[in-house]
């Protein structure tokens, strides 16, 4: 499992393409929270979700397989005994990174990806860690722990 | 690989403030404007939403407000904090984030004045109630739980009582009520004492005292620890849809800082004891030198505490750093020093101890503490004068206590005057 600063601002930095899997439409829930937040921040968002057809704006897929295009980071919002199968499928379709969100650690499908050579990040949020490591979460009082005598970049 | 810990020394200069990101200016900058421009209709609706984090109005949250709530986030071990125009605002929005009427509050007696006025009197206005026990035995807090009990407050070291509270113990009283301890730790100050280190949920600060140092300028700040099982289904205000906050969960959507998020945007928004900018960074130049000045402080005051104890006109002394204190073992576990703040007792009574704070050459009387200034007072006539005679031994006034902040003057002209002010006491 990845947790230092510097390797985390390496994944935000490379990985530009988002499948977020079990993303709500609702725009009151985290998951879409976070979507909208990377779409604002030049990330392409690819919603994963049988249950809908599009999601803000983004035509929504029913598995990660049926993605047509390259994906480099699966943001993973569903319950920790859901997740492996999830890995699996981060693997297969060329994944550079599985990211379990806050509260999601299951540490086979950790294993599983990290095997592969993939990032693997768990029970962390991509926003909060993008504001945290980018700029914003200071502005609301949060520790970043981010001691620097350079200019976020 | 995991990342550097940093210490208190170097978190009390850096934490919170990278250099600028649009000029590099490597000092904090004065962000001194009430307002921020949106990008687009979209970017207000995200910001308003929550959705994204940034400035809309001072009100809310400022960037340099906003680097001394991450710096002392930082020093005190917690999550998150936000800050408010004083310490008594910093309070009152933290119980007022957790509170609703008909909650019960557990606290300890030996309290500031004016947090006992604002339990005893403010809040139960609003249909809050507090029962008051004694700071030094956990039982007590335990004994006074009820069902719709919602917090639990007590001082990390009285003021001017000078209690030391078995955090830990109160924390698990607490915690076993599924209830949050807060702790107003602003005597101590970050640097010597991390309530959160001992199971506190809130921390609470008078930023004006040790924080700032400067006894210039007033502040407050609430910070969280992030540990606090908030869906424990006694705070729906932090799990249920928010009709202040057109349905945010915020325990759900900020989760670990979801309590700061909620005091921010309920309590901060809408009483509006908003820190200033430059307030801010008035007291962020004194929090860089708090771990040396907490150092001084410390020993100068023992000095003083040994000096009084030996003096033929001094009929009491108390100061936890005294190694026979009765509560010197607890504060050794729980902080690395016992402060500038000692109180005793002048042989004569009331009178003569008021006789000597007039008799004080550069000891300045009145009612703040935590400046670089030696300061005395006599608190059942001044902080605690609004409490009846039984409230103010409560909270641990005697009639005859003088308080000392002992400031960072040369010790031996801190002694010099003490002395001659004891002698015209007593002349």
């Amino acid at each position: 499992m990845t947790d230092d600063i510097a390797t985390l601002r390496r994944i935000l930095k490379t990985c530009k393409t988002v499948a977020v899997v079990g993303l709500s439409a609702e725009w009151h829930r985290p998951s879409n929270f976070v979507a909208k937040y990377l779409q604002s921040h030049g990330y392409r968002v690819i919603p994963v979700n049988p249950r809908y057809d599009s999601i803000l704006g983004e035509k929504s897929y029913a598995r990660l397989e049926d993605i047509p295009e390259p994906v480099d980071l699966v943001d993973v919002f569903r319950r920790t005994e859901d997740v492996l199968p999830i890995a699996h499928s981060a693997v297969a379709i060329g994944a550079s990174c599985l990211w379990q969100q806050i509260g999601v650690v299951n540490r086979e499908a950790d294993a599983v990806a990290r095997a592969a050579g993939l990032d693997s990040v768990m029970d962390r949020c991509v926003k909060i860690e993008h504001a945290r490591l980018f700029g914003g979460l200071n502005w609301v009082g949060v520790d970043t722990k981010v001691i620097s005598a350079r200019r976020p970049l | 690989m995991s990342d550097h810990r940093f210490r208190a020394e170097t978190l009390a200069i850096h934490a919170g403030q990278i250099p600028d990101a649009a000029t590099g200016a490597r000092a904090l900058p004065i962000y001194q404007t009430t307002s921020f421009v949106f990008d687009s209709a979209d970017h207000a609706a995200s910001l308003f939403n929550l959705q994204t984090f940034g400035n809309v109005y001072s009100r809310l949250s400022n960037p340099t407000v906003a680097a001394l709530e991450e710096r002392v986030a930082a020093l005190e071990g917690g999550r998150a904090a936000v800050a408010a125009a004083s310490g008594m605002a910093a309070e009152a929005m933290a119980l007022m984030t957790i509170l609703q009427a008909g909650d019960h509050v557990v606290a300890a007696g030996a309290l500031y004045g004016g947090s006992v006025t604002m339990l005893a009197v403010n809040l139960r206005k609003f249909g809050i109630e507090t029962s008051f026990v004694d700071a030094t035995d956990p039982a007590a807090f335990a004994a006074a739980m009820r069902p719709n009990t919602r917090a639990v407050f007590a001082e990390s070291l009285g003021n001017p009582s000078l209690v030391v509270l078995d955090i830990a113990a109160v924390a698990a009283v607490a915690h076993a009520h599924g209830v949050p301890l807060v702790i107003d730790n602003t005597v101590p100050s970050p640097f010597l004492c991390n309530p959160v280190a001992h199971g506190a949920d809130i921390v609470v600060h008078s930023a004006t005292k040790y924080l700032a140092g400067h006894g210039t300028t007033l502040g407050g700040l609430v910070v969280e620890s992030g540990r606090f099982p908030w869906d424990n289904g006694k705070f729906p205000g932090m799990t249920e849809p928010s009709p202040g906050y057109h349905g945010v969960k915020f325990f759900e959507t900020f989760g670990n800082f979801g309590f700061t998020m909620r005091c921010r945007m309920e309590s901060l928004r809408v009483y509006g004891a908003a820190l200033s900018p430059m307030s801010a960074w008035q007291i962020l130049q004194g929090v860089e030198t708090l771990p040396l000045r907490m150092e001084r402080h410390c020993g100068n005051a023992l000095k003083v505490a040994e000096f009084l104890r030996a003096h033929p006109s001094v009929g009491w002394v108390n100061y936890p750093g005294l190694a026979d204190h009765p509560q010197h073992a607890l504060l050794q576990r729980q902080m690395r020093g016992a402060s500038g703040l000692l109180a005793f007792g002048v042989k004569g009574g009331v009178a003569t101890g008021v006789k000597f704070i007039e008799s004080a050459q550069f000891m300045s009387h009145l009612v703040n503490i935590g400046d670089t200034r030696t300061l005395i007072s006599h608190p059942a006539s001044t902080t605690h004068r609004q409490l009846d005679a039984d409230q103010q031994l409560a909270a641990g006034v005697q009639p005859d206590m003088v308080r000392i902040s002992v400031g960072l003057e040369h010790i031996d002209d801190i002694l010099w005057d003490i002395d001659q002010a004891l002698a015209a006491a007593r002349a």
